[in-house]
């Protein structure tokens, strides 16, 4: 195109023309998330020694276990990033590592002190999670395929939800009805389902946003979308409704409305989405303290968490959020130290209640830490969603990243007794398998948009080795082309043979009828071979064809597969 | 254990913990600022500093455009005003059109407006037979003329400019 020089690899050039607005090419950093992988296996395995050096030295069996699965699950993602996903964010997998890696060493802390064996379950499915994160990266290859599944999404969202209610499957633990019970294990469907979710909102809003924002009547200032355009949002609610009325879950209902709030503003970049949705959670509470007893005595476990007759109650009382928050004050600053708090004083204190057995064994410096390699975590997932070029995956990593968001407000909100305490994980770190396994699905998809987010944008002159892709491909075609006319030519060839042929036997043929005509009329032999004709009453038999050939040679047509021809001709 | 190393390790890991934050905060730098506008208005002030003492030594300020082909493509004003596009050594299209190098988003502008590509150390403006013109200080262009960095050039309602 013009006299600029060849360039290398395109990728690493940086001073090539993009098409976006984000500057220069970005490097791949692969090598800066190795290095961070280090200081995160450093972080994870050593806090898992930490907890308690003389049963790590004495039955390191857990430590080599957790080691094994954290080393192996971080260099696999690692590798199939080099493969597949060059350009994804080198971030999101390190932190992901730690806090995983500091879930698993507070699992099994807690389980010393209580006498159980959660952090083996922990370990097993940071491995399922792994592979189920590595097998996105694999398959898919391009994270617009997921558009497809829009419609699909939401079926699947309400199915995965509707699960838990069904007689034989469900099974309901203190109170929630969230968990299915396959073979003695449980598995928690919504937690898939809030990826489903999003793909759906991100599906859904990136075709309609326009019609959303521009449609419907207006009133005053605000223009009103038109219902049939927002039923389907208003199904996806509804669902996140029932899921609160039916499942009695608090946590997952307001996860869900918040999610569906969210991508509503993102899409359509309207505050009042935001505003509209704080009025319908409120009212909703207002309304559900009303009418369910488990959500009022939540909310007076908050308000009144000190209150001696709330703090004593035998259900639903403030025990757990009060003690969890004397375990963040005993913590103070820099924490108890690992392995010398008493966690196992707050109950749940390692699924729910997990964070304020870092606070306080960690300190404040050390939960400060934590919430931001959380805030790090979140911010590269939005910051795939502002570097991707299409609509879809922008509301895609955004959702998957409110929805973290959201689940830590939440989460930690609750224990810290900003909102009321509504039982939802901490992303990586509480104990729960389908709530890791969907944690590192989300991850995987936020890497595998962050590559196409800083993968570049190729208008520059072509590289050596487009030009080179590009020739080989023309070379292929061209030869395919070739291939193909002298095929065509080779058929033509033998078709005008054949007809060759047949053209001439005919007049052969006609030839020596005419000739036996004239030699029964003169009755005079003309060649050695003429006794025999006229014991032929009908000269024109097939077994005669070949016999002119002896006769006339000088006639044959000069072909190169008399074979072929003859089998054509018989 | 010694009461030493108990309390080593116990800050040390604290340590460990915000040296991995240090570490993924300092080396993604600049990533997260993904408008550039910010730092284009650093480079705005150092050119005025430049301007300022050009008085005393016009020489470097003249030879600057000279040296190096102007590197980023603002757009002032119009629908994607504020945007700015780094600029290699290939020709870039600006147009309505979403597959431009530069789409303007702009219902003034024609789906391939404009081009600019560059000759040398300058890049050269060119209109692709648009419907309502490419202009320079309000002259309509009938053929590739030369855009010098800060000059701003119309493409429909858009207005847009080569920085150095």
């Amino acid at each position: 195109m013009t006299a600029a020089p060849t360039r290398g690899t395109p990728a690493t050039d940086p001073v090539q023309a993009t098409s976006t607005s984000t500057g220069p090419v970005q490097r791949r950093r692969r090598i800066t998330e190795l290095v961070l992988l280090f200081v995160a296996w450093a972080i994870g395995i050593g806090a898992n020694v930490l907890i308690d050096p003389e049963q790590a030295m004495a039955s390191p069996g857990h430590v080599y276990r957790a080691a094994a699965v954290l080393i192996a699950g971080g260099l696999v993602l690692h590798a199939v990033m080099w493969f597949r996903a060059q350009y994804a964010d080198p971030y999101i997998l390190p932190i992901v590592v730690a806090l995983n890696g500091l879930g698993i060493a507070m699992i099994h802390r807690i389980d010393l002190l209580m006498d159980a064996t959660a952090a083996t379950n922990q370990v097993l499915w940071t491995a399922i999670g792994v592979l189920a994160a590595a097998l996105v990266l694999v398959f898919l290859r391009d994270h617009r395929r997921l558009r497809r599944f829009t419609y699909i999404s939401l079926v699947a969202s309400a199915l995965l939800l509707v699960l838990p209610l069904l007689p034989g499957l469900g099974t309901e633990i203190n109170g929630a009805r969230i968990w299915i019970s396959i073979g003695g294990r449980t598995f928690q469907p919504g937690e898939i389902a809030k990826i489903t979710l999003a793909i759906f909102f991100a599906g859904y809003l990136s075709t309609n946003r326009d019609v959303i924002l521009l449609a419907g009547p207006k009133i005053g200032p605000v223009r009103l979308p038109r219902f049939r355009d927002l039923a389907p949002m208003f199904a996806a609610w509804l669902v996140s409704i029932g899921v609160l009325v039916l499942q009695r879950d608090l946590g997952t209902a307001i996860l869900f409305f918040g999610l569906f709030v969210a991508m509503l503003y993102l899409a359509t970049g309207r505050l009042s989405w935001i505003v509209l949705g704080l009025i319908f959670v409120a009212a909703g509470g207002v309304v559900a303290s009303q009418t369910f007893g488990h959500v009022a005595a939540r909310l007076d476990a908050w308000w009144h968490a000190f209150d001696p007759a709330i703090y004593d109650a035998p259900v639903g009382g403030s025990r757990q959020i009060v003690q969890g928050i004397f375990g963040l004050a005993s913590g103070g600053l820099f924490g108890q130290g690992l392995g010398q708090g008493r966690p196992d004083l707050v109950s749940y204190s390692n699924s729910d209640m997990i964070i304020t057995a870092f606070g306080e064994e960690l300190g404040l410096i050390g939960l400060g830490a934590i919430l931001m390699m959380f805030f790090l975590l979140v911010s590269r997932g939005f910051r795939a969603a502002l570097g991707t070029p299409d609509a879809f995956g922008k509301l895609l990593a955004g959702g998957l990243a409110s929805i973290m968001v959201i689940q830590l407000f939440v989460v930690i909100g609750g224990v810290t007794r900003v909102i009321p305490l509504t039982g939802l994980t901490t992303p990586f770190m509480s104990a729960g398998g389908s709530s890791l396994l969907s944690n590192w699905i989300i991850a995987a998809l936020l890497l595998a948009i962050s590559h196409s987010a800083r993968r570049p944008v190729v208008t520059g002159p072509a590289s050596d080795q487009d030009i080179a892709e590009f020739q080989a491909h023309e070379r292929e075609e061209h030869e395919r082309a070739e291939m193909l006319e002298s095929e065509r030519a080779e058929r033509a060839e033998r078709r005008r043979a054949r007809q060759e042929a047949a053209r001439k036997e005919r007049e052969e043929r006609k030839a020596r009828q005419a000739e036996d005509e004239r030699k029964n009329a003169t009755a005079v032999p003309t060649t050695d071979r003429a006794d025999d004709a006229p014991k032929k009453p009908a000269p024109d038999d097939d077994p005669d064809v070949d016999e002119p050939d002896l006769d006339e040679p000088k006639t044959e047509p000069t072909n190169q597969r008399p074979n072929e021809r003859k089998g054509a001709t018989s | 254990m010694s009461e030493l190393t108990v309390a080593l390790l116990r800050y040390g890991f604290l340590a460990l913990l915000w040296v991995f934050i240090l570490g993924i905060v300092l080396s993604q730098g600049r990533d997260l600022a993904v408008d550039r506008r910010r730092r284009n208005r650093g480079r705005g002030a150092q050119a005025q500093a430049g301007a300022n003492q050009a008085p005393q030594t016009p020489a470097p300020v003249q030879q600057q455009p000279a040296r190096q082909l102007p590197q980023t493509l603002l757009v002032l004003q119009g629908p994607t005003g504020g945007r700015s596009y780094q600029l290699g050594s290939a020709p870039v299209l600006m147009g309505r059109s979403p597959e431009c190098t530069v789409p303007l988003e702009d219902d003034y502008a024609s789906g391939r407006h404009a081009r600019l590509f560059p000759q040398g150390s300058r890049w050269f403006l060119e209109d692709l037979g648009s419907t309502n013109g490419t202009y320079i200080d309000e002259q309509r262009l009938t053929r590739a003329v030369p855009v010098e960095a800060g000059r701003p050039f119309r493409v429909g309602k858009s207005v847009l400019e080569l920085r150095a």
